[in-house]
């Protein structure tokens, strides 16, 4: 490891990379439940047998806010809409790339990788369909 | 098995103390617990220390030691880290630690200094007490998450910014003659709407301040109190916790807090009480939606219902359940580690007569304290009752 290379959270950062490459997954286990790695076992059910299953086209937005006071690492995203999105089995946190007043409770929205435009870190965005 | 005296209780001025360090706050606190106590310092046989950001703070961890020596206490000393329920779960462990005849004699306590860093710097450092992965790099601030809560209960449930307005005039109302709040002073419900937004729906007087303090409490044991002649007319009798996911997006419902309510069903069953037996409360008001949540969670409230208890004047001072007479997290402030302890020192000298705030409550007997950690992922709640002598 050097100081200028980013060590990279595994499960995790393969799960963006996926998302990236619009091959997005959750992690399913064998009574349906559904998460996101890393996992050994399912965090409902205790279940070892877990698969990576494709994450649905697009979800709901189950609720959301815009965020006018943001940390360091935002500081020049802000104002920015973050929501909670349902896919059914999982929901994923992210940006909604969309003004705030076009964004309500059961907007529909596709996932996908953007990035941050104060670092250039990667993180889960939404399109509105 | 023994039960559990609140011998004496500590609490520093809560406010903006950028230049004191942790364990200079604590040992202001814990100093007067244990002259408020009564108790021989060498019968301290433990100290329970909550605090959450020192690392980030003030580049310092593994402040156990250190709480004890600023006390001038020879016994060991254990950090806790709940996020914003730190001392509520250090609480609750010197509870059952003095139940189980481990000890008689604990000090329990917390101290967060948070002041000495920039509003952007103390934004970040209280967002680790979520989901880093899945939350914080998708830009989740704490009053963000909140905010989404708030969002998920008005549309389940309905409410308005303004229910939320008088929570936040509520609290600020008890903290007028609290010597020890942050903010001292009233405010309007007009001035809440029109404060700027933080995360919307919430706006700046819908959230806590950023403060610093600490708090102390030393619990002993029944017999130790009868044997040492102690004026400790406090019990706990109740404490339960309870946990969720960590993330917002692992929940089913985000517009309600089942860890609390698993806390406090624990706790009442622990005490032999029930909601309606409870006379007054100290509630994690972190957020104004935060109360709302906090007194559903209780059973004071039906889900939906709690939203308007303080426009209504339930849980006003003059209400049938005064809740967070201190003046809570919004106007008492919330220094996170030391938050749990505090609100069981308010409790107690509500319920032994010696607050300025006890006049609001007369023969109260039952009081209950409710700490939450991140977005109520870990919950911790405690049944406190007055003895009569
Ligand atoms: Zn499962």
């Amino acid at each position: 490891m050097t100081d200028d290379e980013p060590v990279r959270d595994a499960g995790f950062d393969d799960f963006l990379d996926a998302l990236a490459d619009g091959d997005g997954y959750y992690v399913e286990c064998a009574n349906g439940h559904g998460s996101l790695p890393p996992r050994r076992v399912c965090p409902e059910c205790g279940s070892a047998d877990l698969t990576e299953t494709p994450l649905p086209d697009a979800g709901e937005v189950a609720t959301y806010t815009r965020v006018h006071v943001p940390a360091p690492s935002f500081a020049d995203d802000a104002p920015y809409v973050t929501a909670v999105v349902d896919f059914g089995p999982v929901r994923l946190t992210g940006h909604v790339l969309a003004d705030y007043e076009d964004v309500e409770v059961g907007t529909a929205v596709e996932p996908a990788v953007g990035e941050t435009a104060t670092r250039g870190e990667r993180l889960v965005v939404f399109e509105p369909r | 098995m023994t039960k559990v005296r609140v011998a004496g209780v500590g609490v520093t001025a809560f406010g903006s103390h950028p230049e004191r360090t942790s364990r200079d706050l604590f040992a202001d606190a814990g100093l007067t617990a244990v002259e408020d106590a009564g108790v021989a310092r060498e019968d301290v046989e433990g100290v329970y220390y909550g605090n959450f950001m020192g690392e980030l703070s003030e580049h310092q961890g593994h402040q156990g030691p250190l709480a004890a020596e600023a006390l001038g206490v020879q016994a060991p000393a254990t950090r806790y880290e709940s996020a914003c329920a730190s001392s509520g779960v250090a609480l609750r462990q010197a509870v059952r630690d003095v139940r189980n005849g481990e000890a008689d004699v604990l000090v329990v306590g917390g101290a967060e200094r948070m002041t000495n860093l920039s509003t952007a710097g103390s934004t970040e450092a209280l967002a680790i007490a979520a989901d880093e992965l899945y939350e914080v790099r998708a830009g989740v601030t704490f009053p963000g998450a909140y905010a989404m809560m708030a969002r998920a209960y008005f549309e389940r449930f309905g409410g308005t910014r303004e229910d939320l307005a008088h929570v936040a005039v509520k609290n600020h109302a008890n903290a007028v003659g609290n010597d020890r709040a942050q903010y001292q002073r009233e405010i309007t419900v007009e001035a809440a709407l029109d404060s700027p937004p933080v995360a919307d729906p919430l706006h700046l007087y819908d959230a806590c301040p950023v403060t610093d303090g600490a708090s102390a409490v030393v619990l002993v044991s029944e017999e130790y109190a009868e044997s040492h002649d102690l004026d400790a007319g406090v019990a706990i009798t109740g404490t339960g916790q309870g946990g969720d996911r960590m993330a917002l997006q692992d929940r089913a419902d985000v517009a309600t807090s089942p860890a609390a309510t698993e806390a406090a069903e624990e706790a009442y069953a622990d005490a032999g009480v029930s909601a309606g037996d409870v006379d007054l409360a100290e509630v994690h008001d972190c957020f104004t939606i935060a109360e709302v949540l906090a007194v559903e969670s209780l059973g004071f409230f039906e889900h939906g219902e709690g939203i308007a208890a303080a426009r209504d004047g339930v849980t006003t001072r003059d209400g049938d359940l005064p809740v967070n007479l201190s003046g809570g997290l919004k106007a008492k402030g919330h220094p996170v580690g030391a938050t749990g302890t505090s609100q069981v020192a308010e409790l107690t000298k509500l319920l032994r007569g010696d607050h300025v705030n006890s006049e609001h409550v007369p023969g109260a007997r039952v009081g209950v304290a409710h700490n939450a950690g991140g977005t109520v992922a870990s919950a911790v709640v405690h049944v406190l009752e007055g003895i009569a002598e």
